[in-house]
């Protein structure tokens, strides 16, 4: 079965590569059908996760880094995630505003995407759209997480390299900082570097860091202030050795295999949770949840019951 | 509360403000009352010059556009953004306008193809009632 949409992705058609975003977002059958034909041109973007606190700078230190990697000749992909109101099912996207300057070159392409009800930071087909972005030939791939604090942590299993960004000042320094997302550091940007207190935030990060086990991989503490492009050059750097020790160490090829075995969990995951919802929308099951919600029936039994069901119609 | 993962947004909604002039505040507002109503509203900022408003509501696969205009050049402005959003194909995307537009300019602009005016002070629902039904005219694609 061969796609036209596909096609045209590959024929470097931008519009096509939007609608395929949308129909992908969206977990069409004509979006999984495409993303197949694709998937063999997948893999060769180096994709780079950028997280940290509401309000760091993350999108305006893209946009530096999108500039850094135009001057070097790579093409940029960008993928911009913000938070779906639980509410409204709306989302208000406003990361394009500080990414003004990229917006006359061909090279870069930038869509924002709303989590629509996922956690960790991600939207649920965010890895499907980078692929996309990859597959329509991006040679770095950016993605900006929402404004994540602690256990947001999904950027680090989508992303080849992932870029913590802190900034000075916020209360008690680390505290924004704290397990995990400081666990998943490759590389800690140090943003608004110029306000006070950015040499203090780099001391007591290299003294976290240096309580953590002793990796191969030494996380460097890279000082930006991304709105004047300082320190941008030594951050671009600290990418590419990161690159380079991933591939000497093997490390890149165990990621990977990685990323694919969640990519495959989570796909059955939602096939499954298709299924369960599809078997709980027909008759007959309110009523045992009826008895459950009256104690006649425990939890346990109905979902065995759920469970047997959904293995028996394989 | 519904659950958001079942039914989706109801479209993607660009809201852009061309020209010089620096005044948001109605575009921020209509940005926040459509993401209220249940749409994913890309909102770019002030300053956008057609250019950027086509590109982005090209890469962004928008349904519809929101143009602010308070500076009194949208004689000017909205002809070339219609244009750089026909280069793209674009054709489909419905287009309105808010802020300070005088009447005898309306009936050109809806021959340019902008499909409503909203003037300074109309109350959000209207601009959401529009959509509504433009989008379902046009049969909306997000979701």
């Amino acid at each position: 079965m061969s796609s036209a949409i596909a096609e045209a992705v590959r024929g470097g058609d931008r519009r096509a590569l939007a609608r395929l975003m949308s129909l992908v977002e969206q977990g069409t059958a004509e979006g999984r059908a495409a993303l197949r034909q694709l998937f063999p041109h997948t893999g060769r973007a180096h994709v780079v996760g950028v997280t940290g606190p509401p309000g760091s700078g993350k999108s305006t230190l893209v946009k530096a880094l999108a500039l850094a990697y135009r001057a070097q000749g790579k093409t940029v992909g960008i993928v911009a995630v913000d938070p779906t109101s639980p509410f409204s099912g709306g989302a208000l996207l406003g990361d394009r505003i500080r990414m003004q300057e990229l917006h006359a070159d061909p090279g870069v392409f930038v869509r924002s995407m709303a989590t629509r009800g996922s956690m960790g930071g991600l939207a649920r087909s965010t890895i499907e759209v980078v692929h996309l972005l990859d597959a329509f030939g991006k040679e770095v791939v950016f993605v900006e997480t929402v404004g994540v604090g602690q256990d947001e942590v999904d950027i680090a299993r989508a992303a080849d390299t992932t870029l913590v960004v802190g900034v000075p000042g916020l209360g008690d320094d680390v505290q924004a900082l704290k397990a995990g997302v400081l666990e998943i550091a490759d590389v800690f940007v140090i943003n608004k570097a110029d306000r006070e207190n950015a040499n203090q935030l780099a001391a007591e990060l290299t003294m976290l860091l240096s309580l953590s086990e002793p990796r191969a991989w030494q996380v460097p503490i890279v000082q930006t202030v991304a709105t004047e492009g300082r320190g941008i050059d030594q951050l671009v750097e600290a990418i590419a050795r990161h690159r380079a020790y991933l591939e000497q160490s093997g490390h890149w090829r165990v990621r990977r295999a990685d990323q694919a075995r969640r990519q495959v969990v989570a796909i059955v995951e939602d096939r499954l949770k298709e299924q369960l919802e599809r078997l709980l929308a027909q008759e007959g099951w309110v009523s045992r949840f009826d008895q459950v919600a009256e104690r006649t029936q425990d939890p346990y039994a109905v979902a065995e019951a759920v469970v047997a069901r959904l293995l028996a119609r394989g | 509360m519904r659950e958001v993962s079942a039914t989706g947004p109801k479209g993607r909604v660009l809201i852009a403000k061309p020209g010089l002039d620096g005044h948001d505040r109605g575009a921020k507002v209509i940005a926040r009352a459509l993401r209220d109503a249940g749409y994913e509203v890309i909102y770019t900022g002030i300053r956008q010059t057609p250019e950027m408003i086509a590109e982005a509501a090209l890469q962004e696969d928008v349904d519809a556009i929101g143009l602010s205009i308070l500076s009194g050049a949208h004689m000017t402005l909205f002809p070339r953004i219609m244009d750089a959003l026909h280069q793209r194909g674009l054709e489909d995307v419905v287009v309105w306008a808010g802020g300070i537009i005088p009447d005898e300019d309306i009936p050109r602009l809806r021959v340019l193809g902008l499909q409503a005016v909203f003037r300074p002070g109309s109350p959000t629902g209207e601009t959401i009632a529009f959509l509504e039904q433009a989008l379902g005219r046009r049969g909306v694609r997000a979701g």
